[in-house]
């Protein structure tokens, strides 16, 4: 690192310098990327909607709901 | 298979890949920190190879870990948005201080421990890896707590209004007995899973007669640290057994495959049942026999209460309800318990019933039980046991061969790392490691053997004490999300095939690093 830098200046070329003198840990990052996408832009988005949060608007709705839910015994 | 059959196990598939990673990162962050302040206290660059290996070992497997457990947090809010919502922010705010946590600490530490090698101070850079053991722990603090609260809930109030259940004292959420006795049990189980697999991978190395003396030092330090951790681990573990004895005594009963109760009630050593089967269709409970069995007179009335006199209840006696020949306690019945829960459910939606009729004073009436403790403490307390009936109350079991077989092959596996992390020391310091070939091999062969008692401990943990997603509040049944059965099958089966890939990538990566040695960047 050259010397004169600020401590963020520092901060960034710590990491920069440390990405780039990568050898085995560019796969790695490789596959954290792919899973992270995989995860959050896959998973998440199209599999994993929050159920209470995408059927009702308000939290007064979502707790109607949910009494309803453990309120309703099935032989009651 | 139900909608709760395939929620249930796609939160069991996604949780048991996640503690594939999770126990290695634990123990390894501290075993990395010992070697490196080795090589600090000493200047001995050797030390330092060694670190600089073993951390590399380190950061694929928490490359290919981390965040594996946010996919759990998904399934709470699609699949459990009834107990996500009822646990209010309980559960949230230890899973919010466990994200800030492992992100700061974490992220800015383990950058300095790869990128920071001659860039940083010798004493910042072990500074910064201690940070990262300790920051991997705490980390791991913040989701025990939550599961614990889950196992054993204090420190709460439930509010008719919202249907959720508000902190009242953090604290005492915190520092539950189940909290810290879990926290402590879990990360020891990793500290043990890590110095067994470091002492497998220098295993191989002997056998190779490669990379000889880094093993041996590296044996050196997993041997003493393991001996360390297993005498821990079985302490926490005695400590853990105590505190379910207490507070899911269906589960501690389960775990001995006891169905009558008794005082000075033996342990059993080593048990096979007769017929490992989960309770019939005719919705009763069948006894298991067992085929054979070596007892321990005593020992489970001493482990469960430090007293050999003391009364363990059997399956039975907590289905039919007890009185303790010792205490004179008497203990409710199942069918008790669910009169009361029954109870306790009509209330609330009575209570809902007249404030949505606007019939104050009848809605007063109910809301008046909640902020009632002896009713919360004698009827609300059974809440979840409410869902049952006299008939199907088998539902209230857990599997008795599952969680017998758990725990023993637990509990076995744990005796023979201590035993290995002896000898592997003994014949360290004789210097006769590279003769002892079979010694060689059984280290190599327990790499599996941990991670299946790891998983074992999991199994017994979260298997043992169902039906309760919230210990006799909440069962499954009724926390479960209504959702498209066909919707979860997809997710379980996408999972299946992510997490496999991911832990085949770990595993390629690490034989290739492995193979390579003490040599190779970052």
């Amino acid at each position: 690192m050259q010397k004169g830098r600020n401590i963020l200046s520092k901060i960034f070329y710590f990491y920069y310098d440390g990405f780039r003198s990568m050898t085995w840990g560019k796969n790695i990052w490789l596959i954290i990327l792919i899973k992270l996408f995989i995860m959050f832009a896959v998973l998440k988005l199209f599999f994993f909607p929050d159920f209470l949060k995408t059927n009702f608007d308000t939290d007064e709705q979502r707790s109607d709901y949910v009494i309803e839910q453990l309120t309703n015994t099935s032989d009651e | 298979m139900t909608l709760i059959d395939w929620s249930r196990g796609q939160f069991a598939l996604t949780a048991m890949f996640h503690w594939i990673f999770v126990p290695l990162t634990l123990g390894l962050a501290f075993i990395l920190a010992i070697m490196e302040s080795i090589y600090v206290k000493t200047g001995d660059e050797k030390w330092k190879k060694i670190t600089k290996f073993w951390g590399k070992l380190f950061g694929i497997n928490f490359a290919i870990g981390v965040a594996t457990g946010i996919i759990l947090e998904f399934e709470f809010g699609t699949n459990w948005s009834n107990y996500s919502w009822f646990v209010g922010d309980i559960f949230g705010a230890p899973l919010a201080i466990e994200g800030i946590m492992a992100f700061f600490m974490e992220s800015t530490f383990i950058a300095v421990m790869f990128f920071g090698w001659n860039k940083v101070s010798k004493k910042f850079h072990l500074i910064s890896t201690w940070l990262v053991a300790i920051g991997a722990n705490l980390s791991a603090l913040w989701i025990l707590v939550a599961n614990a609260w889950m196992q054993d809930p204090v420190g709460m109030m439930f509010n008719p209004d919202t249907a959720r259940n508000e902190m009242v004292n953090f604290w005492a959420v915190l520092f539950s007995p189940t909290a810290i006795n879990k926290f402590l049990h879990t990360v020891a189980s990793g500290y043990v899973l890590a110095a067994v697999f470091v002492i497998g991978v220098s295993s191989w190395f002997l056998l190779k007669k490669r990379e000889t003396l880094f093993a041996k030092k590296s044996i050196l330090v997993a041997s003493v640290f393991g001996i360390i951790t297993s005498i821990y681990l079985i302490w926490t573990g005695d400590e853990s057994a105590r505190q379910v004895a207490r507070v899911q005594p269906m589960k501690f009963a389960a775990m001995e495959a006891m169905w009558d109760g008794q005082s000075n009630a033996p342990l059993i050593a080593i048990g096979i049942l007769e017929q490992p089967a989960p309770p019939n269709e005719n919705n009763d409970y069948k006894e298991k026999e067992f085929a054979f069995k070596i007892e321990i007179p005593n020992m489970l009335s001493f482990m469960a209460f430090l007293d050999v006199n003391a009364f363990i209840p059997g399956v039975k006696d907590l289905v039919n309800g007890y009185t303790d020949p010792g205490t004179g306690e008497v203990v409710l019945s199942y069918f008790d318990k669910i009169k009361r829960g029954r109870e306790a459910i009509s209330t609330l939606k009575n209570y809902k019933e007249a404030v949505n009729a606007g019939d104050n004073a009848t809605a007063a009436t109910y809301r008046a039980k909640f902020e009632d403790k002896q009713w919360m403490d004698n009827t609300f307390k059974y809440f979840g046991y409410g869902y049952y009936n006299n008939e199907n109350f088998s539902g209230l079991i857990p599997s008795v061969p599952l969680s017998f077989y758990s725990f023993h092959l637990m509990v076995a596996l744990g005796g023979h790392f201590l035993a290995l992390f002896i000898v592997m020391l003994i014949f360290t310091l004789k210097n006769k490691l590279e003769k002892m070939k079979w010694l060689l091999y059984v280290g190599i062969w327990t790499i599996p053997l941990v991670y299946i008692a790891s998983q074992a401990g999991w199994v017994l943990a979260e298997l043992g004490r169902q039906p309760w997603v919230i210990q006799d509040l909440m069962p499954t049944l009724s926390a479960v999300s209504k959702i498209d059965t066909t919707s979860v099958q997809i997710t379980f089966w996408l999972f299946a095939a992510t997490f496999t890939t991911l832990l085949i990538a770990e595993i390629k990566i690490m034989l290739t690093q492995i193979k390579k040695g003490m040599t190779g960047g970052h």
